[in-house]
């Protein structure tokens, strides 16, 4: 549904968005992470057609954005950056107002309005003026204009900025079940958002992508992932003397230890030649668990180093 | 319907929803009648004729006309629904042409609740009332042309009072150029050539002959290629601005 070539973006001597490229399809739920200035969101406008890349392709289920601009948006739902809206309107006029330039009107846009009033609960606010209401509402109003006509691409710029923690998990299940029958592409720099809402992410740093991948993958590259952690009865240091594919242990708080396979050796394996070892000594395991690896982890380590180039 | 008359629409309930439409049409028509009778001397001119109040539209739109048209892209650009708006299925000229409409058609509304001055005359006189339709027209053209030039000052900045003293300057050029004690100072030491250019750019000579009754065609041809001039540079300018 959107193919991204090259795309950049230079104001003046500054280089916001540096060569990226990414496709995403249909069902897809694509999370942009990185860090604030990093160009998520200049590349998100560049995308739904606000500013023109300084270079680079973006097609729209095929029609070139540059030549087609607005068959190209008419495919596109888009809730920019803070979620603005026209404050001087009542919710129900603004998103009238959406539909009408969505080329909905009468029956239709009703049912269109009716719809995405229900899907981000405005029915309360429905006949209010929108300067009258609290961020998390302006938020879902922007939310519900950029749906209003059922779009096939949703480009959601920080989605769940300013909402408290029951409308973030609102949107965020929104976020995965339109993902099954559309193309999302979202921003965040919350990390718990793209594990919960997200099919594939990309990583941003300082305008380009150093990585690129799903959720699991992502994780993997943490130090951490694959790491067992066990809790014991007794310290296990005369079990693990004679245990093979242990690279390295480091003790936790609460009697917890780390322990790292060496490369060759997987996880599971590991965790019956421990399992075998306890047994043997003597020591009670009460707890034993693989780290997923933490995406935090992935996401510092990939985009805080100014000196080196992590590349994917 | 065309995503302009959407866009039309909602700005012109825009300005009826909040009070700059009421404001003005309260100040624009208290003003008319002001100089209209007070300065302008109606009744103690003895003709059946609206010349008192024709003669200071250009002036009463120098304040008011900058004041309808400043929040136009201003606001946009300040709220941030611009990035929304131009993203939604619309060319940027529709954008332009309906917002402008609708700033238009409030100015229109208010030379239209002028009225009862077009009944008094009659009432009064037997008025050639084509002169009447003429500087109506004019009125409305010189309108048109004030506004164009708010909405392309208003398209270069977020801030209206900006917007609104930049383009009171740029129309009180228009309107100075034209006018004798400028065309005077200008003949002293000017090429004759040069001040005919200026005073050519003037609105002040254009407005008058319309509202004598004579509707030439290079006087709608100068009103309307300031708005086209505008209109069209508000885009460049709109598209510049996200290039860079």
């Amino acid at each position: 549904m959107i193919q991204a070539r090259n795309l950049t973006k230079t104001f003046g001597p500054k280089v916001a968005v540096d060569g990226i490229s990414f496709t995403l399809e249909k069902g897809e739920v694509l999370g942009f992470l990185g860090p604030n200035g990093a160009g998520k969101s200049t590349t998100m406008r560049m995308v739904t057609g606000y500013l023109p890349p300084t270079s680079g392709e973006i097609l729209i289920s095929n029609l070139n954005l540059a030549t087609r601009p607005v068959a190209a948006r008419r495919l596109i739902g888009y809730l920019p950056e803070n979620a603005p809206s026209y404050s001087d309107m009542t919710v129900e006029g603004f998103l009238r107002f959406a539909a009408n330039m969505r080329g909905l009107s009468g029956e239709s846009a009703k049912r269109a309005l009716g719809r995405a009033v229900e899907l981000c609960f405005l029915q309360p606010v429905l006949h209010q003026g929108i300067e009258t209401l609290s961020k998390g509402y302006r938020h879902r109003i922007c939310f519900a204009q950029s749906i209003i006509h059922d779009p096939d691409i949703l480009i959601l710029d920080e989605p769940t900025d300013g909402l408290d923690p029951n409308q973030k998990h609102e949107v965020r299940s929104l976020i995965k079940s339109m993902g099954r029958t559309k193309a999302i592409l979202f921003s965040t720099h919350i990390l718990e958002e793209v594990e919960a809402a997200c099919t594939r992410a990309v990583v941003i740093d300082r305008g380009r992508i150093v990585a690129n991948g799903t959720p699991e993958d992502l994780k993997a590259r943490s130090p951490e992932a694959g790491a067992i952690t066990i809790s014991t009865s007794k310290p296990m240091d005369s079990a693990l003397a004679g245990l093979a594919g242990v690279r390295k242990t480091s003790q936790l708080e609460n009697g917890r230890l780390r322990i790292y396979p060496v490369e060759k050796l997987s996880s599971a394996e590991l965790v019956a030649g421990l399992l075998a070892a306890a047994q043997k000594a003597g020591v009670d395991v009460y707890d034993i668990r693989i780290e997923e690896g933490r995406l935090d982890d992935v996401f510092r380590s990939l985009t805080i180093s100014d000196t080196k180039e992590v590349r994917p | 319907m065309n995503p302009a008359l959407t866009i039309a629409r909602r700005e012109l309930a825009g300005y009826f929803q909040s009070p700059v439409a009421y404001v003005f049409l309260v100040i624009y028509l208290l003003l008319s009648g002001f100089f209209t009778f007070m300065v302008g001397g109606f009744f103690e001119r003895g003709t059946s004729s609206l010349e008192a109040f024709f003669i200071w539209q250009p002036w009463l739109y120098l304040f008011l006309v900058p004041a309808v048209g400043m929040r136009l892209w201003s606001e946009e650009r300040r709220m941030g629904t611009l990035e929304l708006l131009l993203t939604m299925p619309v060319t940027p000229l529709q954008a332009i042409l309906g917002k402008y409409l609708a700033a238009w058609l409030v100015i229109a509304a208010a030379l239209a609740l002028t009225f009862p001055l077009v009944l008094t005359v009659n009432y009064l006189g037997t008025p050639d009332n084509g002169v009447i339709l003429a500087g109506y027209i004019g009125s409305l053209l010189l309108g048109g042309a004030y506004l164009s030039i708010a909405c392309l000052t208003s398209a270069t900045t977020r801030n209206q009072v900006v917007s609104f003293i930049v383009s009171v300057v740029v129309c009180l050029f228009l309107l100075l150029a034209g006018w004798p004690p400028v065309t005077d100072l200008l003949v002293q030491w000017a090429d004759p050539a040069f001040v005919q250019l200026v005073s050519s750019l003037s609105v002040m000579t254009h407005f008058q002959s319309i509202t004598k009754g004579v509707l030439d065609s290079r006087d709608v041809l100068y009103f309307a290629s300031v708005i086209v001039f505008c209109l069209f540079t508000t885009g460049v300018i709109l598209r510049t601005e996200r290039a860079n």
